[in-house]
């Protein structure tokens, strides 16, 4: 059955009942449909990897309720049996090759599945068909996972998660740090699972581009709270907002309201370069247009 | 006067068949911004421990405001140089933010009553005066890069090592960051050498040095560097929006200039050819 997932009036505190205690969420109602393809975004600090760790109840709730499929999590859910939900909503973390440590690639990505009772041949089985899945060489897999580059690296921690077999897989910033390169062929990879096991994907991301580019909800956090929510056309059709809540707008986008301020007009504004080019081009005089 | 020079720079890891560092030599202005790029795996960090002392050379030499990096120089070299690495985590030895900024000075035995002035300026000069008294462990990414660079600020080095620092960054973080970095390179005539592949950062830099496999591969400024197109991608860096969208309107037939434009030259571009009505 495909998994929904359903904030209702979500609160979350840091070291709550103590003098230290800090808000994280405030009063968040959300739902991440079967196969949508989610965005979440805002500034450093605003509650994002905070939220996410509640897709898969490794944060409970303060007070309100999480349902994750047909489990309702809330704060007085004990943490037996939540092993299930672990292995459904499967979670990269920022960085997730500090948490590789096996002897060799192939070891580490078969770990997970062992810890949910898979015995340990089937979990490499299971291991090599998903480091083919994210593109890792399969002469890599008996490499150490410290030989591996970065991008490699990112890749084997994305395997060790999918081995998992998950429904829905939380990405936070899986780009980050990786080259140019390494970023489209992370995105290109998350596009591809999406597509051919008919993943859910929540992607934490910086990247207005890759919201752009990828995304069909977007959820945007401030402060704590749900600020905005909606497809990327509907988000970023107001930069104002988006200024004063210190985002950014997609690049090709930016440029538009640019081109605005010259004199083009555009009947919606374009998220890609795509978009912006089919609008610009019979905006442009006949001397602008070669007759090759 | 160059105030960093590379003379024939070898290196090769133990485990490795191929050398991370091959042959590379250049040198870099005092007072100027410089930006080495490269692919991941193209030998750019090796590079920066090397020149920092991290790692010995196997061969080649290294000089630095005039002093040759030996094993007995390298101290007084790494008082000159600043570095702000890429994942803050490893750099945190304080327990506050601010113990954090003044650990560098107590290093250098400066007397407590600048330091506290100095670690309150740094702070400031990142934006993160109301994260003071916080412990650095529970700060987000970002933040954590603005502490790492407040301590390298309070210390005012000759030279300062940025290796991929502002990539966990956002993009307004990103820009802030290096507004200060800009500012900081003016008021103290600072030589910055930033490895990268964050196009907005290799702008920022008066030259770029290009390097794969290890290798030198060119030195030019952005505007020379960046109307490569595609290639761009195999040097590690983005392809600007600017040539994106002169690609996407010559797929369109449209009579595009085939020099470099920054976004702005664009823009004056294809104002001028707007079909008035």
């Amino acid at each position: 059955m495909a998994t929904d997932i359903t904030f209702e009036q979500v609160d979350y505190w840091y070291q709550a009942g103590t003098p230290f205690a800090v808000q994280a969420l405030k009063n968040i109602d959300l739902q991440i449909t079967p196969g949508s393809f989610t965005a979440v975004i805002g500034q450093t600090g605003s509650g994002k990897s905070t939220l996410i760790q509640h897709l898969n109840a490794l944060l409970k709730p303060s007070s309100g309720t999480v349902k994750i499929g047909d489990r309702v999590i809330n704060n007085e859910t004990k943490n037996k049996h939540l092993k299930p939900l672990r292995k459904k909503v499967g979670i990269v973390f920022q960085f997730p090759e500090n948490q590789l440590f096996e002897e060799t690639v192939i070891k580490d990505i078969a770990f997970g599945p062992q810890n949910f009772g898979i015995s340990e041949t089937d979990a490499l089985v299971l291991a090599k068909r998903m480091a083919g899945e994210v593109g890792l060489d399969e002469a890599l897999l008996k490499r150490s996972p410290f030989d591996l580059s970065g991008g490699q690296m990112r890749r084997a921690a994305i395997a060790g998660v999918l081995a998992l077999e998950p429904e829905v897989l939380v990405l936070d910033e899986p780009t980050a740090g990786l080259d140019p390169r390494g970023r489209l062929e992370i995105m290109q990879l998350v596009t591809r699972l999406r597509q051919e096991q008919n993943l859910t994907i929540v992607l934490i991301t910086h990247q207005m581009d890759d919201v752009a580019n990828y995304a069909n909800q977007v959820i945007v956090m401030g402060h704590g709270e749900l600020i905005k929510q909606g497809t990327p056309r509907k988000i970023f059709s107001d930069p104002k907002w988006l200024e004063d809540h210190q985002l950014g707008l997609p690049s090709a986008t930016k440029m538009a309201y640019e081109l605005q301020q010259a004199g083009f007009t555009f009947k919606t504004m374009p998220l890609t370069v795509e978009e912006l080019a089919d609008q610009l081009t019979p905006q442009l005089s006949k001397g602008a247009i070669s007759h090759e | 006067m160059a105030i960093i020079q590379v003379e024939h720079l070898n290196y090769q890891y133990s485990n490795s068949d191929t050398k991370a560092i091959d042959d590379v030599s250049f040198e870099i202005q005092a007072g100027d911004w410089v930006a080495i790029v490269g692919h991941n795996g193209s030998g750019k960090s090796t590079l920066a421990k090397l020149l920092i002392g991290l790692m010995a050379a196997d061969s080649g030499k290294i000089t630095i405001d005039g002093q040759e990096l030996t094993p007995d120089s390298v101290w007084q070299i790494r008082e000159k140089v600043g570095m702000v690495f890429q994942n803050p985590d490893n750099q945190f030895v304080g327990a506050t933010v601010a113990d954090d900024v003044a650990f560098g000075m107590e290093n250098r035995g400066v007397d407590r009553d600048t330091m506290v002035v100095k670690v309150d300026r740094a702070l400031k000069q990142v934006g993160m005066s109301a994260y003071k008294d916080r412990e650095p462990a529970n700060l987000s990414g970002g933040q954590k890069q603005r502490v790492a660079l407040a301590g390298i600020i309070a210390i005012a080095p000759k030279i300062l090592i940025l290796d991929e620092a502002t990539s966990m960054l956002d993009p307004r973080g990103r820009q802030e960051i290096l507004a200060v970095i800009q500012q900081l390179k003016t008021d103290l005539n600072l030589t910055v050498l930033s490895i990268t592949h964050d196009i907005d950062e290799a702008a920022n830099a008066d030259r770029l040095v290009v390097i794969d496999d290890g290798r030198f591969v060119e030195e030019a400024t952005p505007d020379n560097i960046f109307n490569h197109g595609q290639q761009l991608i195999d040097m590690g860096l983005d392809v600007p929006l600017s040539e994106k969208l002169k690609d996407a309107l010559q797929k369109r037939h449209v009579a595009v200039p085939q020099s470099y434009l920054d976004e702005r030259g664009l823009i004056d571009w294809l104002r001028t050819s707007r079909l008035n009505k």
